[in-house]
């Protein structure tokens, strides 16, 4: 599914990423884990697609396409999604009418024809009742004054609703108690299937518990200095992250 | 000869034909000379600072439009507003076309200036509001006054409320080389009543042409008026605005701008208070390209407890178009509990772009509400990029956010088919389709 190879990268000319190497097959759960200022929110945006940083060394490949070329909006209907840790807020415009935008956004990238309104508003009520999301909350401007729970989710809603083959969720354990983390988690869980790959990023162990990852990697200094399964996530949790210091 | 010269010595070429003895021309006759001694405003003026008019009159004009110039319903009728039905006042270079207006004396007076200005029965509203609401002092104004002769005359009477919008709208055909016009608009509104009024100023042809019009409002107790200006005309074409508004208690009125297409627009917007709880609401949205030029000068005059003000006005510049603001509240000592509060957002898409903007706030009153905010900024690379990611491309991702940043002026839009038509004339103007009315 993704390939990184040898990945380096640096924002106003500060080398942020120092040389990664990732796998993630279909079907996959990865978890990132590392202290703050590891790299770990700006090997997500590098992947897809922020313009502020640059490219210096490496490959990023999905499904075997090379994405150095490619835009945002490129990498996206390729089936890249990222969960921001900070959602953007876009006074004035719906939740409804943003995510209609975006799905027909990427069914015209494929060539096909808008989805039939009735279509798109089964499926936004199928998907907004996976998340335990009020239809109130879809007629309101996404993002503008949602709680920091309500934001989280409103990204996981829509990634169900854009259905990607490769999820990058950025820290999306911060801000949220511990019943919104679970509905969150649990909706991820049931999104992922056989042909579609999670990449968790977090600080802490504890989404880990409701998110099983697959593989755990820890980033320090812009590198990835271990692998391990999710034992390795408890590791850290008793630990802490300063005898990974001494690993790299 | 100087185009100054030229407006002041066709003057008696003008009164041909006008009752001279009739105090309406002694009105005229005044307002000449105001404008004789002052002239066009100059970048020397304070209020012109940002707008020069030099190069438009360095031009000449014609400024007696030929009569009878017939246009077919077909090539105008995308510039009414459609699926609504509408009472219409059409002038083509100045000159009523009844074929295409649709008027009123039933119930209410939908008619022409020069009807009123001329009929015995209007008299008396004439003597009471004919450049009473103006600002008679102001050059522009006082040239338009020395030659105001036509344009759209709107009486409500009271507790009425008009069932249909009015469409005003002034083609200029094109016929003539350059084109000066003067229209000259009334409406009155008497207590209780409501009415909503749509003006428009449009080229059929790109040849130079000159709007200077005043429009004068009164808005009695207890009324509302609900005004919209669409400026989307042809690069060839300039167009200064005087609109005045007096407003009695309890009344509301709400104008609207929408400045997306023009040579040079200037809008003074002055609102002045004769009653307490008063509501006055600008808002504008103004969208350039080009080398277009548009100055929004607004003026809200708190004499009155108790009154409040909204102004809101967002401007999106590319490629090395020009914004001014310049918004001016005054509040008197006597204006206590007085809410007034002005918005001014811009968004620079190109580096070239410029905005000009200046909050004026004059408060001698002590206990008051007051509120001022002005941004000039790019566009949110973050929010570009958020949106992006969703896949949605670039120059659509752009246009979301341009939507979405307008969106509180347009969703004040009470007629719906209005409402579509701008939202359409906006997706236009950003060359997208996103398939949805915001």
């Amino acid at each position: 599914m993704l390939t990184i190879e040898n990945l380096h990268a640096q924002v106003e000319g500060k080398a942020i990423l120092k040389g990664i190497d990732l796998d993630v097959k279909a079907g996959e759960v990865h978890a990132i884990m590392g202290p703050n200022g590891s790299g770990k929110s700006t090997l997500s945006s590098v992947v897809a697609g922020n313009e502020d940083y640059e490219v210096t060394q490496g490959k990023i490949l999905l499904k075997g396409n090379d994405l150095a070329e490619l835009d945002a909006e490129e990498r996206a209907h390729l089936g890249i999604f990222l969960s921001f840790q900070y959602p953007v807020e876009i006074p004035g415009v719906t939740v409804t009418n943003f995510i209609k935008t975006a799905i027909n956004a990427n069914r015209k990238a494929k060539g096909l024809e808008d989805m039939p309104a009735s279509t798109l508003l089964k499926k936004i009520r199928e998907k907004a009742k996976l998340l335990d999301i009020d239809s109130k909350f879809l007629s309101r401007s996404l993002n503008e004054g949602f709680s920091g729970g309500e934001k989280k989710r409103n990204e996981i809603f829509q990634m169900a609703m854009l259905e990607p083959s490769l999820a990058i969720l950025d820290e999306t354990d911060s801000g949220l108690d511990i019943d919104a983390l679970k509905i969150v988690a649990n909706g991820v869980n049931k999104l992922k299937g056989k042909d579609n790959a999670v990449v968790v990023i977090t600080h802490y162990q504890r989404l880990l518990d409701y998110i099983v990852p697959d593989f755990v990697h820890v980033l320090f200094d812009g590198k990835i200095v271990k692998s391990g399964t999710k034992e390795l996530a408890h590791e850290l949790e008793a630990k802490g992250y300063d005898w990974i210091k001494e690993l790299a | 000869m100087e185009f100054k010269e030229k407006l002041i010595s066709s003057y008696l070429a003008f009164e041909e034909g006008l009752d001279l003895t009739d105090t309406v021309h002694e009105t005229r006759a005044n307002a000449l000379k105001i404008f004789e001694e002052k002239g066009f405003p100059t970048k020397r003026d304070e209020a012109w600072k940002c707008t020069s008019l030099e190069a438009l009159i360095q031009q000449d004009y014609s400024i007696f439009p030929k009569s009878e110039i017939s246009i077919e319903l077909k090539d105008v009728k995308k510039y009414f507003l459609y699926d609504t039905d509408t009472y219409k006042v059409i002038f083509i270079d100045g000159v009523y076309s009844p074929f295409l207006s649709n008027t009123t004396h039933d119930g209410l007076d939908v008619c022409l200036m020069s009807a009123a200005l001329s009929k015995p029965k209007y008299r008396k509203l004439i003597n009471t509001y004919f450049n009473k609401i103006a600002v008679a002092e102001e050059s522009l104004t006082a040239l338009n006054t020395s030659y105001a002769k036509e344009g759209a005359f709107v009486y409500i009477p009271k507790k009425t409320v008009a069932e249909k919008p009015i469409e005003i709208i002034h083609f200029s055909s094109g016929d003539e080389a350059a084109l000066w016009l003067q229209p000259r608009n009334l409406i009155v509104v008497d207590e209780n009543s409501q009415v909503q009024i749509i003006e428009r100023h449009q080229s059929l042809k790109e040849h130079p042409v000159v709007t200077n019009s005043v429009t004068e409002i009164y808005v009695h107790k207890e009324a509302y008026v609900d005004y919209y200006k669409l400026q989307n005309d042809l690069t060839t074409a300039s167009l200064i605005d005087n609109t005045y508004i007096v407003q009695e208690e309890n009344s509301h009125a709400s104008v609207h701008t929408f400045s997306l297409g023009g040579k040079l627009i200037r809008n003074n917007l002055r609102y002045f208070h004769k009653g307490e709880r008063i509501l006055s609401t600008l808002k504008g949205v103004t969208i350039l390209e080009g080398k277009q030029h548009v100055d929004h000068s607004t003026l809200v005059h708190h004499s009155q407890p108790n009154c409040e003000s909204h102004q809101d006005y967002k401007g999106i510049f590319s490629e090395r178009s020009e914004g001014v603001f310049n918004g001016q509240i005054l509040v008197d000592k006597i204006a206590q509990k007085t809410n007034a509060f002005q918005q001014n957002n811009n968004i620079l898409l190109d580096d070239k772009a410029t905005v000009n903007s200046k909050p004026q706030l004059e408060i001698f009153a002590d206990d008051v509400k007051c509120s001022h905010g002005c941004t000039i900024g790019q566009m949110d690379e973050e929010a570009l990029f958020y949106l992006r990611t969703r896949g949605i491309p670039k120059k659509e991702a752009k246009a979301l956010m341009t939507y979405a940043f307008a969106n509180n002026v347009l969703e004040s839009v009470q007629l719906p088919s209005l409402k579509k038509r701008i939202n359409g004339q906006i997706a236009r103007k950003l060359g997208v389709n996103l398939g949805f009315d915001l």
